[in-house]
């Protein structure tokens, strides 16, 4: 009899029989009904009309019963909340029984009921859980407190449930101090200034020795916990170490990584030249290999952290390259991690095994893995200079396999290697040239060329070589076909004599056949260069090349040190500072690595806390707008900036007729977003606004070039407030040349979201018959302003009241001549609207809130001394602002 | 912490859902889809993926996805590490995870579940705990707990969760006292064309079966713990006296349970017990190649290599083969090109081969790629690393148990290139 039985009852009346089953006199009967219920909620179904019932079911002595009724309390609560109340007398009970199971199982599941009624009545038990005589109900208490101040933070706070939490710290028992700790650590990532976690020498002492005793997860709590910690002194940090490593021997992989974060943070302590240093590194190298040994999704995240622990101590496992050997059916996200360690681990001493390893790659199967192998292969020649001829030949070896793919990578990589070392391994060209024709794809074909031109005076046939490239100039891409322009001026200037008519081919084709605005700049100044003064043209193109550098791809030195910081973290894996996440990382402090650096720590006002999970306008760029926004009379803040007239000038003076591009336009507080260059002559320029209660994109797109443009869309990028187009781009007839044509967009906010610097930046695509162009604007952020957004005045000064002090921002208005009620008529004009007024010895105080799109209120106080044109206005909103130096002031426009 | 998780199975279904804080919409789950979509096989679906608001990290087991959503920064290892222990759990309670199993089980799982996690944070992950509180289904019990109208939820407080040895119940009793113990190595390697070992590590371990009575307390000691440098412990093992002496002092949990896993590395000369000697020829311009294929022991100590198979994914261009094994059976998938031969015991004196001929596609140019064989075997009684175990000794408890250990030697990932 398997529990699969729940699921084939699918007659019509499946709810009314569940409930006369729920109704039942019959336990037996009850519990099989509460079963069937619980099935159906997991595969989705909807189950919460049963809701009265199951709850008359929950007062029992039978525990399994009383437990799946709580399973199905946490799941519906939230949808019934009127309903739940019925429940609360039972847990208030089930809190005081004698059994700990049930105590613990009331309180447990009391903080996962997310009601706001309910939350009130739970305070009471819960204070008498965090102080039960047994242990395992006081653990799950702690657990409870992070549950309800996720629901209830106030609450929280005021029922001085932190202070409580804080004393289990000190608990007897290891796993109500792991607990403890999970807890407050989880706070204190919505609470980033607060010093919740207060850590001394005297509660590292009780973290470390709870370590040793507690679960593996409990470890995990306490060892993240203890990375935060900066010891005294390099005496500290070292009894630190050496009760942590034995950590690095747990079978569970997270403690392990936890462990090692703990050590590679605590040893920029220690000085180099102690013994302890050198053993600690020996220690580090086997835990970090035997994580490779395990399932392919763990090694994939150690893969990542190594990747970073071998960029700040190389020295750990230089000898362990063969761990990082690649197997064949290893998954490829695995591989390509792996190939980029090699590379890193690459020196003189092992560089020939690597070498070898790498040509073995190359004919693998995968492709992507193959190419990154031929790239790794010119990456670890221009690393390791003594190789770079071992480099070359395997190189050449492997163009000699033919493998369209690999010659073509192999090529590109030469290329670099020939910037790295030049006037050392030219010989190889012949053999390049040789392959010419296999090459298809526009990098390895721009390679190529960039080769030949580069060689020229060495190859014979040169200016055949190109000239066969020439033939099809019109079908390359863009990058090829500047390569091949260059390429050709500077066989010219090598070898004047028989390649004249190349060059003029080239440049006509390159200034009057082509659209490609680069291409045609490009042309002129070589056709100019090239007229006015050959010499000085010769010194242009040909100059010496600055070499490129080692190593490319490392991670910046202080975001690396950032990331050892958060080895075994999400941010380790995509290699970002915490910071770089929208959600996720709450109020994240920069860490740096302690004593590598002698600046004192960043203020606490550096931190970033962005308390919501929604986006938050940072104060800054909201005060800019409201400034800008109506006080100040719409003088055109950005006329349109001439589209680089000198070039202009450049081509008129070339005749090449194409002086409508220099028309010029006003359009009145529209901004230029895409100017004519850069959108292969598609010309966008525009602006936000919102009407009646829709926000409109309101474009004008002139087609400059000179062939009609169709098929015209437009695309958004995930952006702070979930901007995205409500509809098609309405450009139903054809744009024909020099015509221009104006567009409303109407938007709504309920795309995807992400956060955006600045915050109202926003990255848009439009395609057209052309191409496809990419351009970022910044919308007003008064278009988010909604049309409810006035609050009760009740409401307005309890909420007033509520917000914290850190959360208000203050700036002052200047020269800003309208007097209160002016200012209050003209804000409203964009949904700012104006709660109450107060007249206080002779200064007008104008109470105001404004809803944005995502919910969020903003409430602001605006005094405005009669008769003095500076306005003083304090902001302030529940969730705390993203503080900005000085942005505030920067941002205020003067009228 | 871990908000939600979702069951996926091969055809893309989510059959399961378990939130441990507010409902995610299983909306989610569509970002997984679209990588799934991307990867070419369903071993390369990448373990984390950021969406909008969450981000989702999956593993891959018996063919079932299990994606976890969180939504603040939590180590993705803790979550991967939880998900291992969700299957492992599945698995012992069920005795396989499929999908099947899960779905007949639900509401277990579902009670399962919820004691694994509380709020997102791990609660009780250990077995023994586990089953005090929610008893593994059987078929005799459930008989009896429809008779009877009991329950297969535990009465009592998991009393294991707050001692200090958690992982062991208290009042154990056996009539048959006994404790086993398995040392498997398993060699990972990549043999290059010329036969010359490139790499070479073994990845060892010591399961045990402990079924004894009371509060046992064993040592376990070495005839050369040097060989065991690189070590990860179960939770019950000593680690001071591990680093004091090189023994091992435990009291073990009941029942079956890993003590042990070690890693001897590259760095130590690894014994290689089978040698491939292979052809595989295609020449320009004909559509046949040769195939020739010879296995041989080496090292092994005069113990049999046993349940032997080679697998091997042949080039694209190869359309079928003809081929003659010595002994054994081959198969080939001319879809896949995926050769495998099932060799079973490797005759010293007359080594198995298989060999004959490859057709290719006509016209068609020699492929490119060198196809790699993949080899599995297994030789009984023998630890490939040389590790021994010179005694097990019992302590606090007055009977005699009986003792054993036992010996193998497995491939891993043992790659022969040509």
């Amino acid at each position: 009899m398997t529990d699969s039985k729940y699921f084939t009852t699918t007659k019509k009346g499946e709810i009314f029989e569940l409930k006369a089953e729920l109704n039942s006199d019959k336990k037996e009967k009850k519990k099989e009904a509460v079963k069937k219920v619980i099935a159906s909620m997991t595969v989705g179904k909807d189950v919460s009309a049963l809701f009265p019932d199951v709850v008359n079911c929950m007062q029992t002595d039978n525990l399994e019963l009383k437990k799946l009724v709580y399973l199905y309390l946490m799941n519906y609560a939230k949808s019934q909340p009127d309903m739940a109340i019925m429940a609360v007398n039972t847990f208030v009970k089930d809190c005081e029984d004698p059994n700990p199971l049930i105590r613990a199982l009331a309180v447990r599941t009391m903080g996962c009921i997310r009601v706001d009624k309910i939350t009130e009545y739970l305070c009471e038990p819960l204070r008498k859980c965090l102080k039960d005589e047994d242990p395992y109900v006081r653990k799950t208490a702690a657990v409870c407190v992070a549950k309800l101040h996720d629901i209830n933070a106030q609450l929280v706070e005021d029922q001085g449930f932190l202070d409580t939490l804080k004393d289990l710290i000190s608990d007897s028992n290891p796993m109500v101090v792991a607990n403890a700790v999970a807890a407050l650590s989880e706070i204190a990532e919505s609470h980033p200034n607060s010093n919740l976690l207060d850590l001394n020498p005297q509660t590292i002492n009780k973290l470390l020795t709870a370590l040793n005793e507690c679960t593996e997860w409990g470890q995990i709590f306490i060892l993240d916990c203890l990375a935060n910690y900066t010891p005294r002194d390099d005496r500290e940090s070292q009894s630190i170490c050496e009760r942590v490593t034995p950590r690095l021997s747990h079978a569970n992989s997270a403690v392990v990584l936890s462990a090692v974060k703990v050590l590679m943070k605590f040893m920029e302590m220690l000085p180099k030249d102690l013994d302890y240093y050198g053993t600690l590194l020996k220690k580090l190298a086997p835990p970090l290999v035997t994580l490779l040994s395990a399932e392919p999704e763990l090694q994939y995240v150690a893969l990542r952290n190594i990747n970073l622990i071998v960029q700040r101590r190389p020295e750990i496992l230089k000898h362990e390259m063969k761990v990082f050997f690649v197997k064949y059916n290893d998954p490829i996200y695995v591989k390509l991690e792996k190939l980029d360690i090699m590379i890193r681990l690459a020196s003189q001493a092992n560089i020939a095994q690597v070498l070898a390893e790498l040509k073995e790659y190359a004919t693998e199967v995968d492709v992507d893995f193959v190419r990154k192998a031929v790239r790794a292969i010119g990456r670890c020649a221009i690393k390791v200079e003594q190789s770079a001829e071992r480099c070359v030949s395997t190189l050449l070896d492997l163009i000699q396999t033919k493998v369209n793919y690999v010659v073509q990578e192999a090529i590109v990589v030469i290329k670099d290697i020939f910037r790295k070392y030049p006037n050392k391994y030219e010989s190889v060209i012949a053999t390049l040239c040789e392959n010419l024709d296999s090459l298809d794809e526009p990098e390895a074909r721009a390679a190529m060329i960039w080769i030949v031109g580069e060689y020229a005076e060495r190859i014979d046939n040169a200016d055949e070589l190109l000239e066969s490239f020439l033939e099809g100039f019109h079908d390359e891409s863009t990058q090829v076909q500047l390569q091949l322009l260059t390429g050709i001026v500077k066989l010219f200037l090598k070898k004047p004599t028989e390649t004249q008519e190349l060059v003029q081919q080239v440049l006509s084709l390159a200034t009057q056949d082509s659209d490609n605005p680069d291409l045609r700049d490009r042309g002129y100044i070589y056709w100019r260069l090239l007229s006015t003064d050959p010499v000085a043209a010769k010194e242009v193109v040909l100059a010496e090349k600055p070499l490129i550098s080692e190593e490319t791809d490392l991670i910046e030195p202080t975001l690396l040190e950032e990331l050892i910081c958060h080895i075994g973290t999400l941010a380790s894996v995509y290699h970002k500072p915490p910071s770089a996440f929208v959600e996720g990382s709450r109020g994240v402090q920069h860490k740096r690595l302690p004593g590598s650096s002698v600046e004192s720590p960043e203020p606490a006002s550096a931190a970033v806390p962005e308390a919501s999970p929604s986006i938050i306008p940072s104060q800054g760029d909201l005060l800019g707008d409201l400034l800008n926004l109506d006080l100040t009379p719409p003088t055109s803040t950005a006329a349109p900036p001439p589209t680089s007239g000198l070039q202009m000038g450049a081509m008129d003076l070339l005749g090449g007729g194409l002086d409508s591009l220099v028309r010029p336009r006003v359009l009145v507080s529209s901004q230029m977003w895409l100017p004519a260059m850069k959108g292969k002559g598609l010309e966008i320029s525009g602006t936000f606004a919102r009407r009646s209660g829709v926000i409109q994109m309101e474009m004008t797109l002139t087609n400059k070039a000179m062939s009609v443009m169709t098929d015209f869309a437009i695309q958004f990028n995930r952006n702070s407030f979930g901007l995205a187009p409500a509809g098609p781009l309405q450009v139903l007839t054809p744009l024909s040349p020099n015509q221009s044509i104006e567009v409303s967009l109407p938007l709504n906010t309920l795309g995807p979201i992400m956060k955006m610097d600045p915050l109202n930046n926003l990255q848009v695509a439009v395609k057209n018959n052309i191409d496809v162009f990419y351009f970022s604007c910044q919308y007003p952020m008064s278009v988010l302003f909604s049309e409810d957004g006035k609050m009760e005045s009740k409401v307005f000064l309890v909420t007033w009241k509520d917000i914290p002090n850190d959360n208000e921002t203050q700036c002052q208005i200047k020269d800003c001549h309208l007097n209160s009620d002016a200012a209050s008529n003209k804000l409203q004009g964009s949904n700012v609207f104006t709660i109450a007024k107060r007249t206080v010895e002779g200064q007008d105080m104008l109470y105001q809130s404004l809803k944005l799109t995502n919910g969020i209120w903003v409430l602001a106080e605006l005094k405005v001394q009669t008769g003095s044109p500076v306005f003083t206005v304090s902001i302030s909103t529940k969730v705390p602002w993203r503080s900005r130096h000085g942005q505030q002031s920067d941002s205020v426009v003067p009228p | 912490m871990i908000h939600s998780l979702f069951l996926i199975n091969a055809s893309g279904d989510i059959f399961l859902e378990k939130h441990w804080k507010s409902v995610v919409s299983r909306s989610v789950c569509d970002y997984f889809f679209e990588a799934q979509e991307r990867a070419s096989e369903p071993e390369n679906v990448p373990p984390v993926i950021p969406t909008p608001h969450h981000y989702l990290i999956s593993v891959l087991r018996h063919r079932i996805y299990f994606v976890a959503v969180i939504q603040s920064e939590v180590p993705p290892l803790f979550v991967i590490e939880f998900l291992h222990r969700v299957v492992d759990t599945f698995q012992d309670y069920f005795g396989v995870c499929t999908e099947a199993a899960i779905k007949d089980n639900v509401v277990v799982v579902y009670e399962l579940l919820e004691e694994m996690l509380d709020n997102g944070f791990p609660l009780a992950t250990e077995s023994n705990i586990l089953k005090e509180l929610i008893k593994p289904p059987t078929i005799l019990r459930t008989m009896v707990n429809t008779i009877t109208g009991s329950t297969n939820v535990g009465e009592q407080l998991p009393t294991g969760q707050l001692s200090v040895v958690p992982w062991r119940r208290t009042g154990v009793k056996y009539t048959n006292n006994e404790a086993y113990f398995d040392v498997v190595e398993e060699i990972d390697a990549i043999i290059d064309k010329s036969g010359s070992t490139i790499t070479a590590e073994i990845q060892g371990v010591i399961d045990a079966c402990v079924k004894l009575t009371g509060m046992p307390d064993l040592t376990l000691s070495f005839m050369n713990p040097r060989l065991l440098d690189d070590v990860s412990f179960h939770p019950c093992v000593r680690f001071k006296r591990w680093e004091a002496e090189r023994i091992l002092s435990f009291i073990p949990p009941d029942g079956n349970f890993r003590l042990l896993s070690y890693h001897v590395s590259s760095q130590n000369l690894v014994a290689i017990p089978v040698y491939v000697k292979h052809n595989i020829t295609f020449r320009e311009g004909s559509s046949q190649g040769r195939f020739d294929l010879t296995l041989g022991p080496k090292q092994t100590m005069g113990k049999a290599v046993e349940s032997v198979l080679v697998s091997s994914q042949l080039p694209r261009g190869v359309l079928n083969v003809n081929l003659n094994p010595s002994q054994g059976t081959y198969t080939f998938d001319p879809v896949t090109k995926l050769l495998s031969w099932d060799v079973g015991k490797i005759n010293p004196q007359k080594l198995p081969s298989l060999k004959g001929s490859m057709s290719l596609q006509a016209g068609a140019s020699k492929p490119d790629e060198n196809p790699t064989f993949n080899i599995q075997f297994k030789i009984q009684q023998m630890a490939i690393s040389g590790l021994k175990v010179n005694r097990l000794d019992m302590y606090g408890e007055k009977y005699k148990p009986f003792k054993g250990i036992k010996y193998m030697t497995k491939a891993g990932k043992f790659q022969v290139r040509t």
